[in-house]
């Protein structure tokens, strides 16, 4: 009998270590694999026995004793048994293409990830030219999974056209917003596709240098990835003369240092180059003067390891997940006050009620939902008569929402609006890159007048205000910091008025 | 403690290290940070001289981050979530409680040099909030108990799991 306990952040963050410590007192030495992201069943243990990987969960270091007793017997007679993993309807009904190996063994095993069909989409591209990979990535309709939903091969066929000695492959894993960790999953269960990923984007563009820019927040993934990449190293997939195409790519990781404008592609840049992390002004386009003023391709996490199993299973594959202009998967990450919570991917256009309903079981607390912010600080909250959404970029859109990095955050019936309207503009005062008047000053004063309309100071003249502070920001701001803040504040004030005002609880 | 802002520490076998690294300045920075606990402002001049920058640039990039630390601090770091997820589960009570109970604000440090408390923004552990952090560590739905349980254990004063 085989046993598998995670060792990713939630699963260690819940007492994974102490649960494998029982096991091997008890001698039953576990795999430490990585997360399949039901982060509600974490530590999840699973034991591969005849009757396939059967699950556990959640499970404390106290009820080892008592599953090893019980599978000598009649697993299913324990109270924490779940059945064989892969029928837990949360994990089978979901489409997982990037999410597909997460889970299943040792993340850094190099051996395990090719057994699994890693490193296939690697071998296909040392096949093709340049163009012909960057044509693989326009024909999968893959957008960039960062927020801005940029289509990835347009910019790759930019850094490719540009003549250049040096270009760079930057992976942005900045992963900031909160509710969002599908990157530290790829990180921390599946590095080598992220690394995969990468060296296709190299080949792609004819970049020879890449870099991994991390969160400092991150540490069990700078691990990982740290042992990834000497590994991958070694076995040459990575560095000089790449399984004797010729080819080179070197790869590493640089840490940030906690400050969420960073994850903005040119603040990263900036940031990458051992300077403030300043905006800069586009153009010049990062594809085209980047990191150290060279041609430059910046993609999330999520968008570079698609790139493997598109390279892998083919663009028309990957293009045949989705609905309109949003292709391929989703991943999606129920977070906050959730019963269910943990990763879900699934192709564009599952409605936020059904994620929230269906996957999530309502709220941890019991309560009734009350709010849904997705895509991060700077996405709206949404009241229940638009949680019917389709989770798609242009649906979001076209309700004043955004998709972002796929983040879920939900709230229960004691959730303070009109405080967490105050709280975007607190964060945007303390992110703010510095550089443009409207949001340094302008969210300062927002917290300000938000504060004087919940006092009720002169409160009709300060709503106008608030909406006058919103509409500065979002002209004159350079970036989304400033520019979106504005976003979850009036969508607060739309639908949940009552919350500034102290008048019941009215939402519409 | 306080006198540590005065450190001395001889840092050149990291400006070695990281002088020819480009964008070496954030690696250095973290790699100080590692050995001295902070970065002490009698280092700049050094980092200036060997990264080839002004001292205005060096103290610039170190204010930015709020990762850098420019004074001694305690021998734990608690870091407790602020952002949107764990607020939903009650982040904000649990800061609260936090300060009162260490008795100190955000950046400050108990009077036994023990913990310093810091705020953070997301710790990507966002489906089981409140999170918390302490060094490497994080810990997953931290109630005001498992707070004090976590403290208390790292006071060395109760062993737990
Ligand atoms: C304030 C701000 C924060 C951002 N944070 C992130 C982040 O943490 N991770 C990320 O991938 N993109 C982030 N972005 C988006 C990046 O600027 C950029 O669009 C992305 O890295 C491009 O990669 P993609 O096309 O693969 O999405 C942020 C943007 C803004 C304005
Ligand atoms: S909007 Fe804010 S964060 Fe963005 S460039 Fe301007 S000041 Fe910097």
């Amino acid at each position: 009998m085989k046993f598998f306990i995670p060792k990713d952040t939630t699963a260690l963050a819940l007492g994974a270590e102490s649960v494998a410590m029982a096991l091997q007192a008890a001698g039953a030495e576990p795999v430490r694999n990585g997360s399949r992201g039901m982060f509600w069943l974490e530590p999840l243990l699973e034991v591969e026995t005849d009757l396939g990987r059967i699950g556990f969960g959640p499970v404390s270091s106290k009820d080892v004793p008592g599953i090893l007793d019980a599978l000598k017997a009649e697993p299913s007679s324990h109270n924490l048994y779940l059945g064989p993993v892969n029928e837990i309807s949360f994990l089978s009904s979901q489409q997982r293409l990037t999410y597909a190996r997460a889970g299943v063994g040792d993340p850094v095993c190099l051996d395990n990830y090719q057994t699994l069909n890693g490193f296939k989409g690697l071998k296909n591209a040392l096949s093709f030219t340049g163009q012909q990979i960057v044509d693989q990535v326009k024909d999968s309709g893959l957008r960039g999974r960062g927020g801005a939903a940029f289509p990835a091969g347009i910019k790759w066929q930019t850094v490719l056209d540009c003549e250049s000695e040096q270009k760079y492959i930057v992976c942005n894993a900045d992963e900031g917003d909160s509710g969002t960790f599908a990157d530290r999953l790829v990180m921390e269960s599946d590095p080598y596709q992220l690394i995969e990923g990468m060296c296709i984007a190299g080949l792609a563009v004819g970049a020879t240098q890449g870099y991994i820019y991390l969160r400092s927040e991150y540490p069990v993934a700078h691990k990982l990835l740290n042992i990834a990449i000497d590994r991958a190293l070694e076995a040459n997939f990575l560095g000089d003369n790449i399984q004797g195409s010729g080819k080179t790519f070197h790869l590493e990781v640089r840490l940030g240092a906690g400050a969420y404008i960073c994850g903005e592609e040119t603040s990263l840049l900036e940031s990458l180059e051992g300077k403030r992390g300043m905006v800069r002004a586009k153009p010049p386009l990062p594809a085209i003067e980047g990191l150290f003023g060279k041609p430059t391709v910046v993609n999330n996490v999520l968008t570079l390891a698609a790139i493997s199993s598109i390279l892998e299973q083919g663009a028309e594959v990957y293009q045949n997940f989705g609905m309109g202009r949003s292709r391929g998967t989703l991943a999606i990450q129920l977070a906050g006050n959730i019963k269910r919570g943990g990763l879900i991917e699934l192709a564009f256009g599952v409605t936020l009620r059904e994620v929230v309903e269906d996957y999530g079981q309502g709220t941890y607390s019991g309560r009734p939902i009350r709010a849904i912010q997705v895509g991060g600080p700077l996405g709206a909250f949404l009241p229940e008569s638009q949680w019917d959404t389709p989770m798609d970029y242009e649906a979001f859109a076209a309700i004043n929402a955004m998709i972002g990095h796929g983040g879920i955050v939900v709230f229960d019936d004691t959730a303070d609006m009109a405080a967490q309207a105050r709280f975007a503009m607190e964060f945007c005062v303390l992110e703010s890159c510095g550089k443009c008047t409207p949001c340094r000053i302008g969210s300062v004063r927002g917290v300000e007048v938000i504060d004087r309309i919940v006092a009720n100071e002169d409160r009709d003249n300060n709503l106008i205000l608030l909406h006058d502070l919103c509409d500065t920001m979002e002209l004159g701001s350079l970036c989304a910091m400033g520019g979106m803040t504005p976003f979850p504040v009036r969508s607060a004030l739309t639908h949940f008025m009552s919350d500034f005002t102290g008048q019941g609880r009215g939402d519409n | 403690m306080e006198t540590g802002a005065q450190n001395t520490a001889d840092i050149s076998h990291l400006v070695t290290q990281f002088k020819a690294v480009p964008g070496g300045l954030l690696p250095l920075l973290h790699a100080i940070q590692a050995e001295l606990g902070y970065v002490p402002d009698s280092v700049v001049p050094s980092i200036a001289t060997g990264l080839n920058l002004s001292r205005a640039e060096v103290h610039g990039v170190i204010s930015f981050y709020h990762d850098f630390k420019t004074h001694p601090v305690g021998r734990n770091t608690v870091q407790i979530c602020r952002a949107e997820a764990c607020q939903s589960m009650g982040s904000r009570s649990l800061e609260a409680h936090a300060k009162e109970t260490l008795g100190i604000d955000y950046h400050q440090t108990t009077a036994d040099g023990s913990i310093t408390l810091q705020e953070v923004f997301c710790l990507g552990n966002c489906a089981c909030s409140p999170s918390v952090r302490i060094n490497n560590d994080v810990f997953a739905r931290v109630d005001q108990d498992r707070f004090d349980e976590l403290v208390a254990n790292i006071r060395g004063e109760v062993e737990i799991k």
